[in-house]
């Protein structure tokens, strides 16, 4: 009887990858139903590939060519060349990398973070949850970007993972309260109460229960995080508050700006290309994230 | 009534403070004003102590850069970052901290490293003024403008305006704020040369002097123009696209039906029915859109080079002018959360439902 509820309610190996490879697809098609998800999705898709894939195939440029500053496109130079001559299109093809991975570290960090307190919180309610509640609400209030440029002012934030876990840390609270309400209405549902009847533990209920039926939530709220890391990091680079180390499009636009660029008009390709970056980028990751959440609220679906 | 205190049994006191504290809860307005006291609270003791156990103790930072550029002796070196920080090094952190309290209870945040005589309160007295203003103006606009434009969406859903406007909003309040004030600046300014950006930078024309004359008043417009602009620009898609499907939901309840089978004037059903309450939801994302756009002004202050208290932050960070830093964001903190009580209390005009208790 025993091994026969032990087979019942715990999942091998294959079954659980089975779920979530089922969880993946069905995400995907999500996304697809939507147009402007699906284009922002196909965009984030072609910003990993041109990060990783890319600096394979195109060499970075770091020779200074006195003779070839500030080149308009061309040919050989599709996005033109920057104040010393380098190649604008191998600088942007290299500097996704850093952007990217802090902005995906930062993203599981703080999806961690927001799912294990908020989960938590939801489930043991009371005094713990109106405490959490209540750090939450003034956490949120506290202006997090003046936050962030102290913080940068005390500690050298050289180091890509340090930074990921600052911007993490700092962005719990709105994940909290997000994950905390759903939960909260999750909890109510049957087969929780179910799960709780036949004295399961709290660690199935939480992640047999109740995870896997906000895998698509917790993914929405993913791409929000990794949205306000990007802003994060490249105003912090942009500033001048994180030392310049390895190229990226925030610094290429920290250089532009610094040199000057931004006042000489041949140099339009060298400080519009990083900035048509991450704005693309924040925009496809926006409109993926936005398109996922009207799915899942009829309420905004109704509104097209 | 005419009893003496003295005679009163300690057991109606209690009843006394008990319900004290049930009024305070049960009074909306005095229950956030708490919230807010004790969010400005929050944040001065984290600040506090994460200057002082950060692994880089900025006092010792200054310490050494005494000890090493200027030859003072340990000691002296010291003295002058404890006169400077206006705090006991020798006492315990717990006294430090209740001093620090003290200070600031009465307005005292210490001096500036950098320029010596310059209190932080005079810094802060200066730049913050015009910080306020240019972000208040913005944040005005865009919500007007936010709430209009969401409505009027809402309302031709099925026109091809409509996507056209939405399209702009889920633009606009995607791109990072500071590359659309860098968009502003490279094409309003340099290459359309349409504003003369070197005559806008600064919060005033130098010598123009303070008054209620429509001179200044144009002036200081004029400087602000380009931060109030990018305000507007990247919050209105946020108000626009929130205000647009709070009306959508909002259209369909049964009141709205109600008051058009009353045969209530259109224009009537529009304000008080419809946007009323398709602007409730607005007042919650107020609160984290104020603290967003006022640390944006980091940002968008250095790159019109607008004197405001964000800039003021960005020099004391680079300069590592301690106290400056510390004052600058207390007081950066306590502007957003008075301004979200603010918020609040407007709400509560709005929605009389939430003074009342338990309905949260």
């Amino acid at each position: 009887m025993a091994q026969q509820s032990v087979s019942l309610y715990q999942r091998t190996g294959i079954e659980w990858l089975r779920d979530f490879l089922r969880g993946i697809g069905s995400f995907l098609k999500l996304i697809a139903s939507n147009r402007v998800g699906l284009l922002g999705f196909i965009m984030v898709i072609f910003f990993i590939v041109l990060s990783t894939v890319g600096p394979r195939f195109v060499p970075l440029d770091t020779k200074t060519k006195v003779t070839q500053i500030y080149v308009p496109p061309s040919r050989e130079h599709p996005l033109g060349t920057d104040h010393q001559g380098r190649d604008i299109w191998s600088q942007i093809v290299h500097g996704g990398k850093d952007i990217l991975y802090v902005a995906f570290l930062t993203g599981l960090i703080s999806t961690f973070i927001g799912v294990v307190l908020g989960s938590l919180s939801a489930i043991i309610g009371g005094g713990f949850d109106s405490l959490m509640t209540t750090l939450a609400d003034i956490w949120l209030t506290i202006p997090q970007f003046p936050l962030l440029a102290v913080l940068a002012g005390f500690i050298r934030l050289d180091s890509l993972s340090l930074l990921a876990l600052i911007l993490a840390v700092l962005s719990w609270a709105g994940l909290f309260r997000a994950v905390r309400a759903q939960v909260f209405s999750l909890k109510e549902r049957d087969y929780v109460e179910a799960a709780r009847a036949l004295d399961l533990g709290l660690r199935h209920i939480v992640f047999s229960e109740i995870l896997p039926n906000m895998m698509s939530y917790i993914a929405i709220s993913f791409t929000f995080a990794m949205t306000s890391a990007i802003y994060a990091q490249t105003s912090l680079v942009f500033l001048g508050l994180v030392p310049i180390s390895t190229s990226n499009w925030g610094v290429m636009i920290s250089l532009a700006w610094t040199r000057g660029a931004i006042f000489s008009k041949d140099s339009i390709y060298y400080i519009m290309s990083p900035i048509m970056a991450i704005a693309l980028l924040q925009l496809a990751l926006v409109w993926m994230g936005r398109s996922l959440e009207a799915v899942f609220n009829p309420r905004l679906r109704a509104g097209g | 009534m005419g009893v003496p205190s003295a005679l009163r049994s300690p057991k109606s006191a209690s009843v006394g403070t008990a319900r004290l504290i049930r009024r305070i809860v049960s009074n909306y307005l005095l229950r956030r004003l708490l919230k807010a006291l004790f969010t400005v609270f929050f944040v001065t003791t984290l600040i506090f102590f994460l200057i002082r156990l950060m692994p880089s103790n900025p006092i010792e930072v200054y310490i050494n850069e005494l000890i090493v550029q200027y030859g003072f002796s340990y000691e002296d070196a010291r003295n002058q970052a404890a006169s400077l920080f206006a705090i006991d090094l020798d006492a315990p952190m717990a006294v430090q901290y209740l001093d620090f309290l003290r200070h600031l209870s009465r307005g005292d945040l210490g001096n500036s490293l950098r320029s010596p005589g310059t209190t932080v309160l005079s810094v802060i007295a200066k730049f913050l003024p015009w910080t306020l203003f240019s972000v208040g103006t913005g944040l005005l606009l865009s919500f007007t403008l936010g709430v209009s434009l969401g409505m009027l969406m809402a309302y031709k859903r099925e026109s091809s305006l409509e996507p056209v406007l939405a399209g702009i909003g889920s633009f606009l309040s995607s791109v990072p704020n500071y590359i659309i004030g860098i968009l502003l600046l490279v094409f309003l300014g340099v290459r359309w040369e349409l504003v003369p950006i070197g005559q806008m930078r600064g919060s005033m024309t130098p010598g123009i002097k303070p008054s209620l004359t429509l001179e200044f008043i144009s002036d200081i417009f004029f400087h602000a123009a380009l931060p109030i602009a990018t305000y507007v620009l990247t919050t209105v898609g946020g108000w626009m696209l929130t205000m647009k499907s709070s009306t959508i939901s909002t259209l369909g309840e049964d009141y709205v039906t109600v008051a058009r089978a009353r045969g209530l004037p259109e224009t009537r059903i529009t304000t008080a029915y419809v946007g009323r309450n398709a602007a409730l939801p607005l007042f919650t994302q107020l609160a984290i859109s104020i603290g967003f756009i006022v640390g944006g002004s980091i940002l968008i202050e250095q790159i019109f080079v607008y004197q405001g208290i964000g800039y003021q932050l960005l020099v004391a960070i680079s300069n590592r002018d301690y106290p400056v830093m510390q004052g600058i964001f207390l007081i950066i903190t306590a502007s957003v959360i008075a301004s979200n009580f603010l918020a609040d209390f407007l709400y509560s005009r709005l929605d009389p439902r939430v003074r009342i208790v338990g309905r949260e």
